[in-house]
């Protein structure tokens, strides 16, 4: 696109204009590159600070290397229970939540209905609302039922409700473009609704209802406030992590910390190269 | 036949019912019963009572107006220099990205893949009294000898400013994407100078995503109070940390509740001032 713009201004303002954009073309890439290097500077201490063996308390210094922390990542207690919560319920959340989102997002797609507008809305609420809102908002309602004891089935719930909104605005961003003379072409040859949504709708939202698993585990491994809430005396990770801040967190937290991060990012980076091998294929 | 449609007008509101009625259930109605808490008296070794007390609302202005107003200052502090930080890199990824899109996207995104906690501990290390940070800005004695950057205001804004970087720069990239080169080269054709067309036309059709991510990162950070509890003192203290600690340490729950309205009351007038202003920014940006 560029190329045609670039020759016809050169002609115009002559070489130091050309100098000019060489410089500021590069000026924002090194600008970029600082940038990258300032998000992932934490992201490096983590990692880092995971094969430390602090002096003290305290993992701030470096004092000197171990596998220790990795070796005994289970090492400290109760890290090993926070973790096994957390994942038992990132994995119930996420596939609850991603069933209800799906549905809604079908039938907001599908369908012209009364309350259409009203149901977009109310989706949009738990998203712009601050955190500490919901988890407050929550625990009011836990505190009003005097049956309910705050626990596992709390901080599931919690986890459900705020991730809702987002199964259903993934799952929605990839219906949009849906071509559905594909079931209507089902439906002539002779199937029914459900074998129609069966065998070519599921198939056809796959991939935006893993993604939508995903980002819902995601989030809800990652959350803390909410669950600060809710969570009775049930301790996630990011609780363990809050918790043992305070008296100094030891490396294992960083060693935990890395795992995921490795993890997320391994699953994000092959979702990515796969992409541009079949843009590249494409062009 | 009839029957047919009658079942096709079913569907839409059997697919809604199982999600809408628990975001009812555990969204909407506990809200309700946070209004209801806002307005009771009483404490918990003797019960609350609802009396219409609308005293909480003011003796929470009242006592903690330095908290509510630090928040909306602290996060539209945070929200200006996150739209600056990361509106060059946006730019740089969607017009010069090319094919490694998707990959520099990554990196943006890569810190949400460390837990909030971790990534603000790290930042706690980062800034700590013996860090290099420290040491480099006592060296350059812009920071006194015995300064420090941890328990102040310019640790918890850059915390907060790090944590929903992510949530500015995406939107940003997404609305800078969308944009037509074409449109910039024709400005530039008609002799329109470089600084000219951007701010004339990249800048005016990049205002959807500045909005959504100024949104985006306003709002939680508003209420954010791990920041200010991890990097900050009392003396930074936000009102999400008053909320907490009220909710579950000190158990006055009528007074935490309206606190959480107060907030979300906040959160709304400086959401619709900034729409106003934006909206009068775009007329004037046509205009001239």
């Amino acid at each position: 696109m560029s190329t045609v713009a670039v020759p016809a201004r050169r002609e115009r303002r002559g070489f130091l204009s050309a100098v000019w954009a060489f410089v500021k073309r590069h000026v924002l890439t090194v600008y970029s590159i600082l940038f990258f290097a300032y998000l992932l500077l934490p992201i490096a201490v983590v990692v880092v600070f995971s094969f430390n063996n602090p002096p003290g308390k305290f993992n701030y210094t470096w004092n000197e290397f171990t596998w220790d922390n990795w070796r005994y990542w289970d090492g400290v207690p109760g890290i090993r229970s926070s973790i096994v919560l957390s994942l038992q319920i990132a994995l119930l959340a996420s596939v609850v939540a991603t069933a209800l989102g799906t549905a809604i997002a079908l039938a907001l797609v599908r369908y012209r209905f009364r309350g259409r507008a009203s149901t977009n809305i109310l989706i949009f609420l738990p998203l712009s609302a601050p955190e500490i809102v919901l988890g407050a908002s929550l625990l009011t309602l836990f505190l009003h039922l005097s049956f309910v004891t705050f626990g596992f089935t709390t901080i599931l719930i919690a986890h459900i409700m705020f991730c809702i909104s987002f199964a259903v605005v993934t799952v929605k961003a990839r219906l949009v473009g849906f071509d559905r003379h594909l079931e209507e072409a089902a439906m002539d040859l002779g199937a029914n609704e459900w074998t129609t949504f069966r065998k070519v709708t599921l198939p056809l939202i796959a991939p935006a209802i893993l993604a939508a698993l995903l980002l819902c585990f995601a989030i809800s491994i990652d959350d803390f406030v909410v669950t600060y809430f809710n969570s009775g005396n049930r301790i996630t990770f990011p609780l363990f992590v809050w918790g043992s801040a305070r008296i100094g967190a030891p490396p294992q937290v960083n060693v935990i910390g890395t795992a995921i991060f490795v993890i997320a990012l391994t699953a994000m980076l092959v979702n990515v190269l796969v992409q541009m091998r079949r843009s590249k294929g494409a062009t | 036949m009839s029957l047919f449609h009658r079942h096709r007008g079913l569907t839409p509101y059997l697919l809604l019912l199982p999600g809408i009625a628990f975001l009812a259930v555990f969204f909407v109605v506990p809200l309700g019963f946070l209004g209801y808490q806002s307005l009771q008296s009483g404490n918990i070794d003797f019960g609350y009572a609802f009396t219409w007390e609308w005293s909480n609302y003011w003796h929470a202005i009242r006592d903690y107006r330095a908290q509510f107003i630090r928040s909306l200052e602290y996060a539209g502090i945070a929200t200006a220099l996150a739209l600056v930080l990361s509106y060059p890199v946006a730019y740089w990824i969607a017009f010069r990205g090319g094919r490694w899109k998707n990959l520099l996207l990554l990196f943006i995104v890569a810190p949400f893949f460390v837990t909030y906690l971790i990534r603000t501990l790290a930042w706690e290390t980062i800034l700590s009294d013996n860090g290099f940070v420290v040491n480099t800005l006592q060296s350059l004695h812009i920071l006194g000898p015995s300064g420090r950057l941890l328990a102040t205001s310019t640790a918890v804004v850059a915390g907060i400013t790090y944590n929903f970087l992510p949530f500015m720069a995406l939107p940003l990239y997404v609305s800078l994407e969308q944009i037509d080169g074409r449109l910039i080269e024709a400005a530039e054709d008609l002799y329109a100078s470089k600084l000219h067309a951007f701010l004339r036309v990249t800048l005016p059709l990049s205002l959807p995503g500045i909005v959504a991510g100024t949104l985006l990162t306003f709002i939680p950070a508003a209420g954010d109070f791990i920041n200010a509890q991890l990097l900050g003192s009392t003396n930074n203290h936000m009102i999400g940390n008053v909320i907490q600690s009220k909710f579950l340490e000190q158990t006055d729950y009528p007074a935490a509740a309206a606190m959480s309205f107060i907030l979300m009351a906040g959160i709304l007038v400086a959401v619709f001032l900034y729409a106003r202003l934006v909206g009068t920014e775009q007329l004037t940006g046509t205009a001239a």
